[in-house]
């Protein structure tokens, strides 16, 4: 048997150089071969990532597609200002649509304003598609975060109404990736499948990229409810007997204010949160998504309706 | 973890009575990699099937259409990490019937695990997984011998397994085989030793997995470089920057290298190796550059740059290939289909279906109808020139998907003769 030793050979790549040379060679696939691309982007870490990936994949030229953003109004403020502040300092086009357009428009039906708004962001996500004939949008969803995204290809084909059907997936073979689809319908790209949670951080540690503040520790003030920790804002009030605290927490994951929950912590530099992330025995979305913990089956179930 | 850690796919391949699954669970298990959260909702589920200990099988149960039914449908991805590498799991269903899904996770994995139960021996099924191992070229092969506890952890009948599957094996282009004598359910040699098996002296599977030597899994010395992207900033500050973005498959290759552009034929010098992070003197396999060459040339994706002085591949309209149909609608020899190969993507048809290869016993039919999870040998001729190598020198330039005009769908997958 051969075995390595302590030392890689000089053309050895590492971990995070493999992984980072797959996602430039899937994004360079969908600029050369999809009509009209699209990149979601929505200021959280993993797609700071795929922002990266793309200078890696394209510079010295421009990015040869639009930023998109699916706005539920209800996202912390401070990574809307690093949505705002990445797509200005790379001068590249950012295309922002929101849920109120749709809620305006009567396409989505608001009952309970305290509820996530999460759900509904397929609906203006495919409105969006349509405005604008995206034929391909690349999202920043890894295969560690849940059991469907696990199943899930990396160029996941979807029909006129959006919906991916996990039964009657294209079989994607060595990288040679299928990207055709007839009028009308479009694939979502996944560029960083193959990434977990742990190389996304060393990855925002090597290259020093800037993400929103909410992800280092600080004070905030929650409530404790339902075993999550839930931050008061605007949207979410403490309910009669229930204590305001001061906790020292950080975000794993960032979607609306009203379905996620931050980890106690007080990891305020990325070395600290890799530390943190290596030792922690809770998943990602599991620690901090609310929206996921209403059935086993619930990303599946969205994943069908046409969400990322 | 470090940064300088390796990244190893590996697959397994076993029926579900086999363990496949309780082995997965076991090597995310004693290698800590599930979490509180995951192994909580397992345990639940155990309960409710009535189960006296946590079935780690349910781990790798992904969809409710697949937990309802308890069967594994697709080929599911799974991440973990030592101190020494990184893996992914690609876990694939050992049904009969989805030999496509094992070729698919095959064809990305540097390593196979086949499971084998120990009161069972060699199987028609171990013989297909090995055969559609050796014909997707995984560099690696381990042959786990499983359920070691139910035969008294008998040196002999490991042996007698071992001596039967090495048999069998040497028909087959397979380079490294590796065999272990496990207990999944124990959770002897997966990732601890345990103390049943003191008389094995060789690694545990995951000492394994994190020392097999992987820098050869793809060819090192013939540079490939198939052009995916021509990069034309048209700005002012690079008006006149004119870069070849890919990713090398195969080789190396430095500044003022001599190259050869093909399929025109044409050659020129590489000027620079441009890449997010500064110029590079030196690229090698699997890292995505871009090139700039000394003179103008007409470059367009689906080009393929190699040096001058490496092995030629070949530039044809047509080669020979095996090729397994991964598609409910059988091939239609009268149709057109397409071939992306590389970055290039053609017209095809199959001018000649030579034979199937009946993946239980090896023998081969002539003249067969191609139908789903078929392997058959064929000829093509594509529209348009490839520049291409056999699949045994180089699995990314000689491997391509066919897809179907019509539905759009990959229909099959080929490895070139």
């Amino acid at each position: 048997m051969k075995l390595v030793e302590k030392n890689m050979s000089a053309h050895t790549l590492s971990h995070l150089d493999t992984l980072e040379s797959e996602s430039i060679h899937i994004m360079r696939e969908v600029a050369a071969e999809c009509k009209n691309p699209a990149l979601l982007f929505s200021g959280g870490k993993d797609s700071i990532v795929m922002l990266r990936l793309a200078e890696k994949a394209f510079r010295p030229a421009k990015f040869p597609f639009p930023l998109v953003h699916i706005d539920t109004e209800h996202n912390f403020p401070e990574v809307i200002a690093c949505r705002d502040k990445l797509a200005a300092d790379l001068g590249e086009r950012l295309i922002v649509r929101s849920l109120e357009d749709s809620i305006k428009r009567g396409s989505i039906v608001i009952k309970d304003e305290s509820k996530p708004r999460n759900p509904f962001q397929s609906v203006t996500l495919l409105e969006t598609i349509a405005e604008f004939g995206f034929d391909a949008c690349m999202g920043g969803a890894r295969r560690d975060e849940e059991k469907a995204r696990a199943k899930e290809r990396i160029f996941s084909f979807r029909d006129e109404f959006g919906q991916w059907d996990p039964k009657n997936q294209r079989p994607e073979l060595w990288d040679t990736y299928n990207t055709r689809v007839h009028a009308g319908e479009n694939i979502r790209v996944f560029p960083i499948s193959n990434w977990t949670e742990m190389d996304i951080w060393q990855y925002i540690g090597r290259e020093k990229l800037f993400i929103p503040s909410i992800y280092y520790a600080h004070e905030r003030e929650v409530i404790r409810r339902g075993g999550n920790v839930i931050p008061v804002s605007h949207l979410v009030q403490p309910k009669p007997g229930e204590k305001v605290e001061v906790v020292s927490v950080r975000f794993r994951t960032v979607g609306d204010m009203t379905c996620t929950a931050p980890v106690e912590s007080t990891a305020s530099t990325v070395e600290e949160i890799i530390e943190e992330t290596a030792a922690t025995r809770i998943t990602e979305r599991g620690a901090t998504r609310m929206d996921d913990q209403t059935s086993d089956a619930s990303m599946e179930l969205r994943k069908k309706e046409g969400y990322f | 973890m470090s940064n300088t850690t390796q990244l190893l796919r590996f697959i397994t391949a076993g029926s579900v009575d086999d363990g496949k699954s309780t082995l997965i669970g076991r090597l995310l298990h004693d290698s800590k990699s599930i979490f509180e959260d995951q192994f909580s909702a397992i345990s639940k589920t155990s309960e409710k099937r009535g189960m006296a200990a946590v079935d780690l099988s349910l781990l790798t149960d992904g969809l409710q259409a697949e937990r309802e039914q308890g069967i594994t449908i697709d080929v599911a991805y799974r991440y973990f990490a030592t101190p020494k590498r990184k893996f992914i799991i690609g876990d694939t269903p050992g049904h009969e019937q989805y030999t496509r899904n094992m070729v698919t996770a095959a064809s990305t994995a540097n390593l196979v695990v086949i499971l084998i139960d120990a009161r069972k021996g060699v199987l028609t099924q171990t013989r297909r997984h090995t055969y559609l191992a050796s014909l997707v070229g995984v560099p690696h092969v381990v042959l786990a011998v499983n359920k070691m506890d139910m035969v008294d952890y008998s040196q002999a009948r490991f042996d007698e397994i071992v001596a039967e599957y090495k048999a069998f094996a040497a028909q087959l282009n397979l380079h490294d085989v590796h065999c272990i004598p496990l207990s999944a359910l124990n959770g002897d040699m997966v990732v601890d030793r345990g103390e049943s098996l003191d008389w094995y002296k060789g690694p545990a599977l995951l000492e394994l997995l994190e020392r097999i030597e992987i820098d050869h899994d793809v060819n090192t010395s013939d540079f490939r470089f198939p052009v995916q992207w021509v990069c034309r900033p048209q700005s002012e500050e690079h008006h006149d920057f004119r870069g070849f973005a890919g990713r090398i498959e195969a080789g190396e290759v430095s500044v003022g290298d001599e190259v050869t552009i093909l399929p025109s034929g044409r050659t020129t010098k590489v000027k620079e190796i441009v890449t997010y992070d500064g110029n590079l003197q030196t690229a090698f396999a699997p890292q995505s550059v871009t090139i700039t060459l000394a003179d103008e040339i007409d470059i367009s994706r689906g080009d393929m740059i190699v040096k001058t002085d490496h092995l030629p591949p070949k530039v044809e309209k047509g080669f020979d290939a095996m090729m397994c149909w991964l598609s409910e609608s059988p091939l239609d020899k009268n149709r057109k289909y397409l071939v992306k190969h590389t970055t290039r993507t053609a017209k095809c048809l199959f001018s000649s279906i030579d034979y199937r290869v009946d993946v239980n016993t090896l023998e081969k039919h002539a003249n067969p109808t191609v139908n789903m999870n078929d392997i058959v040998r064929v000829a093509i001729k594509v529209q348009q020139p490839l520049v291409f190598d056999s699949y045994e020198i180089d699995r990314a330039t000689g491997s391509f998907i066919v897809i179907d005009e019509a539905t759009n769908n990959t229909v099959a997958a080929g490895m070139i003769a």
